[in-house]
């Protein structure tokens, strides 16, 4: 799978409640979600987003509650990867339940700048900075999510293991 | 292997060996938990998982404590989701209206959650219960659809960080500002994917109310768990808390701990952390002055009867400062119940206080107490993220009932002990 797309930069501690505020909690629907992401950052931010742009982003990004409408308003927003120094622990585990793909690259971070254009291949392991020329090798994903993502997700694994009866 | 608290107890739930941190484990839960806000998301992928019913109607807890009382229609709609399920899954553990609290204060006073305990939840704050000795950790919503369908789930086993703390608090120190002060000296991600565990004299002495306290904001350091210790207070509290075999748990002698910080407690005094983040870590005297324009007591970190004591006892025979919105968010019916015929709401009342119902509130910008721009509110919550309780352009203090309680006196950050 390869991804291209447009850099968004955001800074380090980037919570639940800039991705995706309380007072939008009321719905479970990935659309109206996505149209208010990162609204707790800065209002309207979601504007400079086309379809398939990236986010990206210092240490610890997705701290805070454990609410699944950030992964989703992510999703939503149209922003299908994101390349961090670190990631919040449950933010991580949520993510990959929702199919959001999420990098991490430690100090890698700095070789990216806000607007840069990117392409990620996660096959390969490898986020290209277009813009610069910069190569960055993305650590392959953890043996205990593969089981997931080959299954397509946490819904479709516990499906399988109801149905199996296992 | 010699187990810390927290690999103990996932050994206990597992019938793999526990041999090392970073391991994956496949456990089986007590008690899996989500609420007004997360439960119908775990819903909605509960039903794509195709489960037709949970693994056991006992051991789910479902708890509309968010927006209570709703809010609006959106948020009225989310509790009819959440009241559907619960009936046609025949969840005994169903809370909403006047039997229903903010989660974290209730399922302890319920007995719901103990020492040795295994609990999941899809809310971050559901590390509370490492107050009693519980291995408790917040998941989202997925995760904890699968939990209720499954009753298990994988767990990476933490390293721990072991926390020390010794010496006598002063007056007016307690709990929140020891987790204040850990949380800044570690830093918001000091404990990205670790376990806490607290140990030490200062510990002993601490009540179990306290405990919960420093327990509930782990998760502000990042950490997976924050665990304390099961003791006689544990088991006693256990006891008049329909837990009559609540059992004594301490890590095993020569577990392996990844790091160990010590707090002395003796040279603590009170501690706010200041606008944005759980980190920005003060004594009160370095901001004493500060403006406030509203003071909160109550969510899941303060707003239990040992809090509400406290505010009561800064605020006898005192006013709050004119200008200044003094809120009491009692968090379960029962401290309710028991703050009014202790008569601590006529000291409130006394001081020109808004007592609320219990609920989450204004805790996370919910409602019954949002900032307006420039707004600045003192609070016993345990998150000032920028826009958490209102305004993106509004600032939140985090603070100790006492400190919050002589800050809404004098209407500018004070330390209680200069009243
Ligand atoms: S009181 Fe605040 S932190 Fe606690 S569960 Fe409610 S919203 Fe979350």
């Amino acid at each position: 799978m390869s991804i291209r797309g447009k850099a968004h930069k955001v800074g380090a501690h980037i919570d639940t409640d800039a991705i995706i505020p309380a007072r939008f909690l009321v719905t479970t629907d990935k659309d109206k979600l996505g149209a208010n992401c990162m609204e707790g950052l800065e209002p309207g931010w979601i504007k400079r987003v086309t379809a398939g742009d990236i986010m990206v982003a210092g240490e610890n990004f997705g701290c805070g509650s454990s609410r699944e409408h950030a992964p989703i308003a992510l999703l939503g927003a149209g922003i299908p990867v994101v390349a961090a120094k670190s990631f919040a622990r449950i933010f991580y585990r949520n993510s990959f339940n929702m199919g959001l793909v999420l990098l991490e690259i430690g100090d890698e971070v700095d070789k990216i700048g806000d607007g840069d254009q990117l392409e990620v291949d996660i096959e390969k392991g490898l986020l290209k900075n277009l813009t610069t020329g910069a190569e960055i090798k993305v650590p392959a994903i953890p043996a205990s999510m593969r089981e997931l993502v080959d299954a397509g997700g946490l819904v479709p694994y516990v499906k399988k293991r109801i149905q199996t009866g296992a | 292997m010699q187990h810390t608290l927290a690999q103990k107890i996932l050994a206990r739930h597992t019938d793999q060996e526990i041999t090392e941190a970073g391991q994956i484990a496949r456990c089986r839960v007590s008690l899996v938990l989500a609420n007004d806000i997360t439960a119908p998301l775990a819903i909605k992928s509960f039903k794509g998982m195709g489960a037709t019913k949970v693994f056991d109607r006992d051991k789910i807890a479902l708890v509309c404590d968010h927006f209570t009382p709703n809010k609006d229609i959106d948020s009225a709609e989310q509790v009819r989701v959440v009241r559907e399920f619960a009936q046609e899954m025949g969840v005994t553990h169903y809370y909403e209206g006047g039997d229903c609290g903010v989660e974290h204060a209730l399922l302890p006073e319920l007995g719901l959650v103990g020492p040795g305990d295994l609990v999941v939840g899809a809310d971050s704050h559901t590390c509370t219960y490492g107050g009693l000795g519980a291995f408790a950790t917040g998941m989202g919503s997925t995760d904890i659809a699968g939990a209720m369908a499954l009753g298990e789930t994988w767990f990476k086993v933490p390293p721990t960080i072991r926390v020390l703390i010794s010496g006598k608090l002063k007056k007016w120190v307690g709990a929140k500002d020891l987790i204040l002060n850990l949380i800044g000296r570690i830093g918001v991600s000091g404990g990205l994917y670790k376990a806490l565990e607290f140990d030490g004299d200062t510990v002993a002495d601490l009540s179990v109310e306290g405990r919960l306290t420093m327990a509930n904001m782990a998760i502000e350091a990042g950490a997976k768990v924050g665990i304390f210790p099961s003791d006689d207070k544990t088991v006693a509290y256990g006891q008049a808390h329909n837990r009559p075999n609540a059992e004594r748990l301490t890590a095993d002698p020569g577990a392996v701990y990844e790091s160990v910080v010590e707090i002395d407690a003796a040279a603590l005094a009170p501690q706010v952390a200041c606008p944005h983040l759980p980190d920005n870590v003060k004594p009160v005297s370095e901001v004493t002055g500060v403006r406030i324009h509203q003071a909160v007591i109550g969510s899941c970190t303060n707003g239990r009867i040992s809090d509400l004591r406290e505010a009561a006892q800064v605020l006898k025979g005192r006013k709050a400062a004119k200008g200044v919105r003094l809120i009491v968010l009692p968090a379960t019916p029962t401290i309710w119940r028991q703050a009014m015929h202790e008569g601590l709401f006529d000291i409130f009342l006394d001081a020109g206080a808004v007592i609320g119902p219990p609920t989450c509130g204004p805790c996370l910008g919910g409602h019954m107490g949002i900032l307006a721009q420039g707004e600045v509110s003192v609070a016993t919550t345990n998150r000032n993220f920028k826009g958490r309780m209102g305004s993106l352009e509004s600032f939140v203090y985090l603070s100790s009932p006492a400190v919050a309680a002589a800050s809404a006196v004098t209407g500018v950050l004070t330390d209680p002990g200069s009243l």
